[in-house]
């Protein structure tokens, strides 16, 4: 009982840290401190966060390569819209409609495809995430190419950060259970893991389903930020720009995932200022950190409470 | 049945295109197990070598393929040298995505350089003639695709089987460490590969810039996911199975949208590939082998 | 378990905060230049929301070309007000998402007026920042109705305004003339599904052409960057059509032409302002183009004087023949440069309302006035090739 009440004051300690930095964003933002550029970009940040987050769940941790995110976040943000903007119901059912819609994608897709190994996965993903956009491009209902216009703003402060903290908290419980180690020997080996009577099968339809779900919920809190959703939006290229987050952050280290989003977000936000050069400069930046950090900023660690008292201890 | 002919004629020559782009992705592939996604833009490369060759030093369109073909082939060396080798050994995904940045790098330096307009090939680069036989209408550039498509193939396949430098590069496919112990260098056979892979592909191009008169730089995504595709339907990392798949994939789309519905033209190609990968998962030609433990 | 996991969300959100510490820092510490008075009077500044990479990368940097064009004039001119024109151009990527972060950006960077975005979809990404901060955007070529009208509510959005024709005109007036002029009675629609543009010609024109008693056989799409067209043509040529109605831009409609007439298609072909371009002639050649026809506003073989000198300037700039985007990038320009002179002051309200009031406006594409919707109202012509040169047809005020 000793050592539970210790964690209760982490614990305490911790939503409280988590309550003042939300606190502080509200005040920011409502006062208007926080111009509306950086506004934007620490929205883009979070969105990014999530599916950074949500793909490294798939990619890092399970170690199945897919290239057809971007098709799960196009199907939550539509799924959003549709009942938002078309039915005119809350947001909150957006949301729920988005990560539930994108969740059963992940599941019709994960089934077949994750027999699959390797690029041959990721080929089939790639393929199924541009069949979405071209499915989606041919349904009048939500605007074929031109996708939907004039969708409210229901994206404020309290949701991003509530969505960006609970996918956090989901995928690193996830893969701190017994679920997680599951998943994790899949990657290792997955012929030791099936040995072992692990159903691999499960665990990767399982990790595909979770991350496709928050894809969705990405996609939702980008719609109803960013006012338009087209299937032009949600191409490979799409899929790509996530997968760099994730590479580039560490494949098996979520922390890594977060760090490498919010880098990408700034630097194509600092681009902006190079016009004629920006895609130039962004793609040597990534070419010369692969060559130099071929495991990516933070490899398979993470940075948690262990990594800091090591230091405080090193100081002292 | 003359509409059935025209529409396997069309597709017979999209395919070829495809092929022979599907044809370097399927040889890099086979030999370092990279997908290298730079391959469409080193393919758009070789299409603006070629429009140059033929615009500015009035070569003939055999010269002007030569040059594509020789300016590429250095350029895929030296883009393996300079992103690839240094990965060589790190995971296969940090590989990928350095491909995707030298895919992003070829795109919007040409942009940065040449414009984002288009060129337009000269009309005397390749004079066009229409044959109508039994109202199935084949110009002189079909052909021309399809037989320079083949020949290159056949001297690949020659390349491949018969000499040593073949040899090698299948030694290296098949098993790396083997091949350095039987004295075979790798550093070479990947360089090797990298430049046949990449000359083909701007033979492609050539062909694309004469077939469809125009070059851009962003050309090559869309023909280069498409030849990815091709070799994975075949059965990527083998050669008759590039070519095939290629072949298919043209078929396919032309048949798509000659008698089904155009707007669903790339969704019923990708659910094909998809389909055929759920059934067989090493494509077409592609052999199953199971896990060793 | 659960500890490890609140380990590490403490670290995640120690270094969220820090992020947006030093975001917020970074917005303070910009304040400052910002608001200098000093640069503030003595130039205008006009942000150029455009699209240089991505998708839409072609019509992006046409657009930029033209507009720089018209702004290098007006300043050699002696400025507007006495002041110099200062163009900020920043690239959008051809992404929506993007296009509101460069408009939220470029107001940070006071600017009076905004041009572009170019297609509709990143135009309606800009559009919310724009009419918060009310500062005009003048939209260069997009052309779907609901970019300046509101779709559910049907009010005007005050502070976005084109200078370009919408979806309907040019779609109704070429269905007019196909079953008017050429006495057609079955069409094919075989159309850009990729563009919002594209689509919406379509729609107007296959709802006008069904109206005068006409019959569309077939609706056939490419997508961008298609450069094989054959299956579908092949296809086409068996239907026998009496017209083809191809909206698209020249990129693709230049081989999809050639590839008919090689097949034997001798049918009427109708488009649109998006075939303008020198390329059209060279890639599809003179002879296929014969008994083609678009509606346009803009033709570089126009002999109107006002034409004649900025295809002449274009050329001696930029060393090509300008098309329908530069065209409308340069008219973007000059009509904000009108308003500003109207406005009497470079403050983006004053602006606003006087880019509504914009009356017989004289640009390269024609005379217009800008009407209630914050359309410019203008002629359209009917263009002829014939042998590779643009004959004028018609004429059409609306």
């Amino acid at each position: 009982m000793q050592g539970s009440g210790k964690i209760g004051g982490r614990l305490i300690a911790e939503v409280a840290a988590v309550a003042a930095l939300f606190m502080l964003g509200q005040f920011l933002i409502s006062t208007g401190m926080l111009e509306q550029y950086y506004q934007i970009i620490l929205t883009s940040m979070c969105i990014n966060i999530i599916l950074a987050v949500s793909l490294s769940l798939i990619n890092g941790f399970t170690g199945q390569l897919s290239l057809g995110h971007a098709g799960f976040m196009a199907v939550g943000a539509y799924a959003s819209v549709v009942m938002t903007n078309r039915l005119d119901l809350p947001f909150i059912i957006g949301i729920l409609a988005a990560c539930l819609g994108a969740a059963l994608a992940g599941f019709i897709i994960g089934v077949p495809t994750l027999r699959l190994k390797g690029d041959y996965l990721a080929i089939a993903t790639l393929g199924f995430g541009e069949i979405i956009r071209v499915v989606l491009q041919n349904i009048d209902y939500v605007g074929g190419p031109s996708g939907i216009m004039g969708i409210e703003k229901y994206t404020t402060w309290a949701w991003l950060f509530a969505s960006t903290i609970l996918t956090l908290v989901v995928i690193v419980n996830l893969i701190n259970s017994s679920y997680g180690r599951a998943i994790i020997s899949v990657r290792e080996d997955e012929v030791a893991a099936e040995l072992m009577g692990i159903n691999t099968t499960r665990y990767k339809v399982i990790a595909f389903v979770v991350g496709a779900m928050f894809a969705g919920l990405a996609g939702a809190l980008y719609a109803h930020y960013f006012y338009i959703i087209k299937p032009e939006s949600f191409t490979f290229m799409k899929s790509f720009d996530i997968l760099v987050m994730v590479v580039l952050g560490g494949l098996g280290s979520t922390t890594g995932a977060v760090i490498a989003a919010i880098f990408v977000t700034a630097l194509t936000a600092f681009l902006q200022s190079f016009p004629a050069i920006r895609m130039i400069l962004y793609a040597l930046i990534l070419i010369i950190v692969m060559i130099y950090r071929p495991q990516g900023l933070m490899g398979n660690k993470e940075i948690g409470r262990k990594t800091l008292a090591r230091l405080w201890g090193g100081k002292r | 049945m003359q509409e059935f002919i025209q529409q396997l004629i069309n597709g017979l020559s999209l395919g070829a295109i495809y092929a022979l782009i599907a044809l370097g992705y399927t040889m890099v592939y086979g030999i370092i197990k990279l997908i290298n996604f730079a391959h469409g833009d080193i393919m758009m490369v070789g299409a603006y070598v070629g429009f140059f060759s033929l615009s500015v030093l009035d070569s003939n369109i055999l010269v002007a393929m030569i040059y594509a073909m020789l300016a590429c082939s250095i350029l895929g060396v030296l883009i393996e040298k300079i992103a690839y080798k240094p990965l060589r050994y790190s995971t296969r995904i940090a590989a990928l995505i350095t491909a995707i940045g030298v895919s992003l790098f070829l795109e919007y330096f040409t942009l940065f350089l040449l414009g984002p307009a288009q060129r337009v090939f000269p009309d005397t680069a390749f004079p066009v003639n229409n044959y109508n036989i039994i109202g199935v209408s084949v110009s002189n550039k079909d052909i021309f695709v399809i037989v320079s498509a083949v020949i290159l193939m056949l001297i690949l396949q020659y390349i491949i089987r018969m000499t040593k430098t073949g040899k090698a590069m299948r030694a290296v496919s098949e098993d790396k460490d083997a091949a350095v112990l039987m004295g075979i260098s790798v550093d070479k056979t990947v360089s090797i590969t990298f430049a046949i892979g990449s000359s083909l592909a701007a033979a492609a191009g050539v062909m694309i810039g004469v077939y469809y008169n125009t070059v851009n730089p962003l050309m090559g995504i869309v023909p280069g996911i498409k030849a990815f595709v091709a070799a994975v339907l075949g059965g990527i990392g083998l050669v008759p199975g590039a070519m095939v798949g290629g072949f298919l994939m043209g078929i396919l789309e032309t048949m798509v949208s000659g008698y089904g519905n155009s707007l669903y033209r790339d969704a019923v190609a990708y659910g094909v590939l998809i389909l055929i990968l759920i059934i067989k998962p090493t494509g077409l030609f592609g052999k199953n082998t199971g896990d060793k433990v | 378990m659960k500890r490890k996991i609140s380990k590490k969300l403490a670290i995640i959100m120690a270094m969220v905060f820090m992020f947006s510490i030093i975001a917020g820092c970074g917005g303070d510490t910009k304040t400052p230049e910002k608001t200098d008075p000093k640069a503030a009077t003595d130039k205008i500044k006009v942000g150029l929301n455009v699209e240089l990479s991505g998708g839409a990368a072609t019509y992006g940097t046409d657009a930029r070309d033209g507009a720089l064009l018209a702004i290098e004039q007006i300043n050699a001119a002696g400025g507007i007000l006495g002041k110099q024109l200062e163009p900020v151009v920043r690239d959008n990527k051809s992404a929506a998402d993007e296009a509101m972060t460069i408009s939220s950006a470029l107001v940070g960077e006071k600017i009076v007026a905004q041009i572009g975005p170019l297609t509709s979809g990143d135009v309606a990404g800009s559009t919310p920042i724009m009419m918060e901060k009310k500062i005009p955007l003048i939209a260069p070529a997009a052309t779907a109705v609901n970019v300046t009208v509101d779709e559910k509510t049907q009010k005007v959005r005050d502070y976005i305004f084109r200078v370009c024709f919408i979806d309907p005109f040019q779609g109704t007036l070429m269905a007019q003339f196909a079953a008017n002029d050429m006495q057609a009675k079955t069409a094919v629609i075989y159309k850009d599904t990729s563009t919002d543009y594209a689509k919406g010609l379509a729609e107007y024109f296959k709802k006008t052409f069904e109206e005068k008693g006409g019959k569309i056989v077939a609706e056939e799409g490419f997508v961008k960057d298609d450069r094989d067209f054959k299956a579908v043509l092949t296809k086409i040529k068996n239907l026998k059509p009496d017209f083809i109605y191809v909206p698209g831009y020249y990129q693709e409609v230049a081989p999809l032409i050639k590839q008919a007439r090689d097949l034997g298609i001798t049918a009427t072909i109708g488009g649109c302002d998006g075939w303008v371009s020198d390329d059209l002639v060279k890639v599809a050649g003179a002879a296929n183009l014969n008994n083609t026809f678009f509606t346009t506003d803009f033709s570089a073989e126009d002999k109107d004087e006002k034409v004649v000198k900025f295809v002449n300037d274009f050329k001696a700039k930029y060393n090509k023949s300008p098309n329908s985007f530069n065209a409308l990038g340069f008219d973007a320009a000059q009509m904000l440069a009108q308003a500003i002179k109207d406005a009497g002051e470079a403050q983006p309200e004053k602006i606003k309302d006087a880019l509504a009031k914009i009356k017989d406006f004289v640009g390269v594409t024609g005379k217009m006035s800008i009407d209630a919707s914050h359309n410019p109202i203008k002629a359209g012509v009917i263009v002829e090739y014939k042998d590779g040169k643009h004959v004028m047809k018609t004429r059409i005020q609306p």
